[in-house]
């Protein structure tokens, strides 16, 4: 399949991306950095053309639907989401260091689908549980905010890093952002990030409810969600109610993505009924 | 809550315990660490296979503790309750105390604050405070909703503000889960949630509830016409598909197909495609092949109903299917087995096994019978529900996505521009604060400092 190709060569440009934003930074060449941004925006775009190419080659198949069926699928759609959350925010903070701790994350999940022997990238008909107009909007809402939290892992990570060093700033600290923008981004970040949340399970209770008959039923996948809501609804509300800052938010925000992680991926280990999200 | 404060009042001890924000993390905190159980030991299963797997002493502890059901548990449902009572009373709380920001027509604007303000954007004009009056005047009015201009001891100061509406998002928010919870109590007191199976061409109305051995009966009756299920190639499932009559003594009232993702639902009960399963079949193609003319006739047979054959060659009555029928000591399997009677003589039995379909030529009959195609039967698996707190939980979602919406990404804003004459220049500074985002309010306020210099400097009245 061609799409599989384009998007196997994504992955190596975003492995060359990351590089590169990590090249940059580390030795101090702002010019490289300027092509890391190049090659995640080329990167981008053969992401986007393979996922575009992905759904056209369904309908030649016969069984048209939206690339957003299985993990290979999604952690296409995954990547793609990170590295337009990432490319609009290097826009508009006008900082690379970020990109050496994000576009790894979108290389990873890239790498994982193509490389993975556990995962086909064959395009499959759905089953009859997936066929709904809400796999759409579910999956993508899901995903944006998986993509927020994973950005937001990465910027408080930095974080901690940074805030190390609070006298002297290493040679490599000294091109990260200012500390307070890095605190204020990750709270952006979590906020974008719990309203999608929310939409995804919201849409997932939604569809349960056609497909199945309830709207909420413990599920491990469904409870590992509201677990994972329940961490960033703790970050918010200590954040805004009890001025919670820096390093005890990020601490937060990092344990937030590792349940975003165990939704994802751990899930599929416990039995229940989303196990398609498995193959 | 500050340690100097002794309240004598219980009620108010309790109402100070339930206002902490403490409270919510530490409750948001339990809730998703004891999630993880449920999500690790499986949930429902037989008493009998929890005692294998954790043997007597843990078995009885987490019997206790209704580990096996734990989001059922006493102690979970309290944690909800809490944390429930918590935001309700948060939400009140604060409203209270911020009553008079919250709910004002007029607001009023405090000079100094706005004067006091970090960061300001300052600049002079050749035009006079009067003439730049009313050109800001309509540039702030456009902007934000709410304008108002006071004389200052320097000039004038023209106040804007918008968006104080947005401070109620949070309470949204809160509403939402409120709301949530409502919904969901209303569904477990007032719905059911069961399953039934039907086989095709029968009718059922007898709902078996899960979690309980209790039957519901329903005041109609759901019949199944027809069940299909298709495959694609590779052999995974393609649909499930199953042909439904709803019937109000004995009267057909609605027709729907349903397949997973489409359910039936009538007067406030939904029926949702949730499995199948085969059933022994009671339908069958059969040849007659008539030895005297070497016609072939191919008819269906149904189970117990007799089949006129032509030529006079009788009639035949399928009686049963073996699973494993047996030939002079032979096991022949699956096999259906049927009555010839001819006209004259007596009544033989036939054997058909599946296996081999010339089997009964051996019979050396008049004719000879041959299973063409065995029609499988099916019965359809469906999911009963009633579920009438339903459309209170949708409020909720709806509600939840706007408030946080309204929470996180619009504030309440608030901007001063402040004239002062110095002869014929004037002096405008321009400052504004949001109650979120600020760094973002800033940008605007720069933003906006940069227009008026424009609009100020030029001599025109600007239109557009």
């Amino acid at each position: 399949m061609y799409s599989s190709n384009i998007l196997s060569i994504t992955t190596f440009i975003y492995g060359l991306a990351g590089f590169s934003y990590l090249f940059a930074w580390v030795f101090k060449k702002p010019l490289i950095g300027k092509l890391a941004t190049w090659v995640a925006v080329l990167g981008f775009a053969g992401n986007t053309s393979g996922f575009l190419w992905r759904w056209r080659e369904s309908y030649q198949m016969g069984f048209g639907h939206a690339p957003l069926s299985n993990l290979y699928e999604s952690l296409i759609f995954f990547a793609w989401t990170i590295v337009a959350i990432y490319l609009f925010i290097e826009r508009k903070y006008n900082n690379r260091v970020i990109g050496a701790f994000t576009t790894p994350i979108a290389f990873l999940a890239m790498a994982y689908a193509s490389l993975s022997p556990n995962i086909s990238d064959r395009i499959q008909p759905l089953i009859p549980a997936l066929k709904s107009n809400w796999l759409i909007a579910h999956v993508m809402t899901c995903f944006i905010g998986y993509a927020a939290f994973a950005i937001a892992f990465g910027v408080s990570c930095m974080y901690l890093f940074k805030q190390k060093d609070t006298d002297e700033s290493g040679p490599l600290l000294k091109f990260f952002p200012n500390i307070n923008m890095l605190d204020e981004l990750t709270h952006q970040l979590v906020m974008f990030g719990f309203l999608f949340l929310s939409a995804g399970i919201i849409t997932g209770a939604v569809w349960a409810n056609s497909a199945w008959g309830r709207y909420w039923g413990w599920d491990p996948k469904e409870t590992w969600s509201l677990i994972t809501w329940f961490v960033y609804a703790t970050l918010l509300h200590a954040r805004l109610m009890r001025g919670w800052h820096g390093k005890r938010i990020a601490i937060l925000s990092i344990v937030g993505f590792g349940a975003v992680l165990f939704t994802y991926f751990g899930v599929n280990l416990l039995p229940g009924l989303h196990s398609y999200g498995a193959m | 809550m500050s340690n100097q404060v002794i309240f004598a009042d219980p009620l108010e001890k309790i109402w100070r315990f339930f206002t902490s924000v403490r409270l919510t993390i530490v409750l948001l905190l339990s809730l998703a660490a004891t999630s993880i159980i449920g999500t690790l030991i499986p949930q429902n299963e037989e008493p009998a296979a929890y005692f294998q797997i954790f043997g007597g002493v843990l078995f009885r502890l987490f019997s206790i503790l209704d580990i096996f059901d734990i989001y059922h548990s006493w102690w979970f449902q309290l944690m909800i309750v809490l944390l429930t009572v918590n935001i309700i009373v948060c939400s009140i709380d604060r409203l209270s105390t911020n009553r008079r920001i919250l709910f004002v027509r007029n607001p009023s604007y405090n000079l100094a604050r706005f004067r006091n303000l970090k960061h300001r954007e300052t600049f002079s004009t050749e035009s006079s405070p009067g003439q730049l009056k009313k050109i800001y005047k309509k540039f702030i009015s456009r902007r934000f909703g709410h304008m108002r201009v006071e004389e200052t001891e320097r000039g004038i100061a023209i106040f804007g503000e918008k968006g104080r509406w947005t401070r109620f998002g949070v309470y949204t928010v809160h509403l939402s889960v409120v709301t949530l919870l409502i919904g969901g109590l209303i569904g477990s007191g007032f719905g059911f949630d069961g399953f039934v199976n039907i086989p095709e061409g029968e009718s059922s109305r007898h709902i078996r509830l899960r979690n309980s051995k209790a039957v519901v009966q329903l005041d109609f009756e759901i019949r199944c016409n027809d069940f299909e299920v298709s495959f694609y190639d590779s052999g995974a499932p393609k649909e499930y598909r199953s042909s439904l009559t709803v019937l109000e003594n004995g009267q057909a009232v609605l027709e729907k197909d349903i397949i997973v993702n489409d359910p039936l639902r009538y007067k406030g009960i939904s029926i949702f495609q949730a499995s199948y399963g085969n059933l022994p079949s009671n339908e069958v193609v059969l040849s007659f092949t008539s030895k005297k003319t070497g016609m072939i006739y191919t008819k269906n047979a149904i189970m117990d109903q007799a089949v006129d054959l032509p030529e006079k060659l009788g009639t035949f009555v399928l009686k049963e299917l073996q699973r494993s029928a047996t030939f002079k000591g032979h096991d022949i399997g699956e096999a259906f087995i049927g009555i010839l009677t001819p006209p004259a003589g007596d009544p033989v039995e036939v054997i058909l096994p599946l296996r081999f379909p010339s089997f009964d030529k051996m019979r050396k009959g008049n004719v000879v019978i041959a299973v063409v195609e065995h029609v499988p039967r099916f019965y359809t698996g469906l999911q009963v529900n009633k579920d009438p707190g339903v459309w209170v939980v949708y409020t909720g979602f709806i509600l939840m996505i706007l408030g946080c919406y309204i929470t996180f990404f619009l504030s309440h804003q608030q901007i001063c521009v402040e004239l002062a004459g110095t002869g014929r220049k004037t002096r405008i500074t321009v400052a504004g604060t949001a109650n979120k985002n600020n760094a973002a309010m800033q940008t605007k306020v720069s933003r906006i400092a940069d227009q008026l210099a424009k609009w100020g400097t030029i001599d025109r009245h600007p239109s557009t």
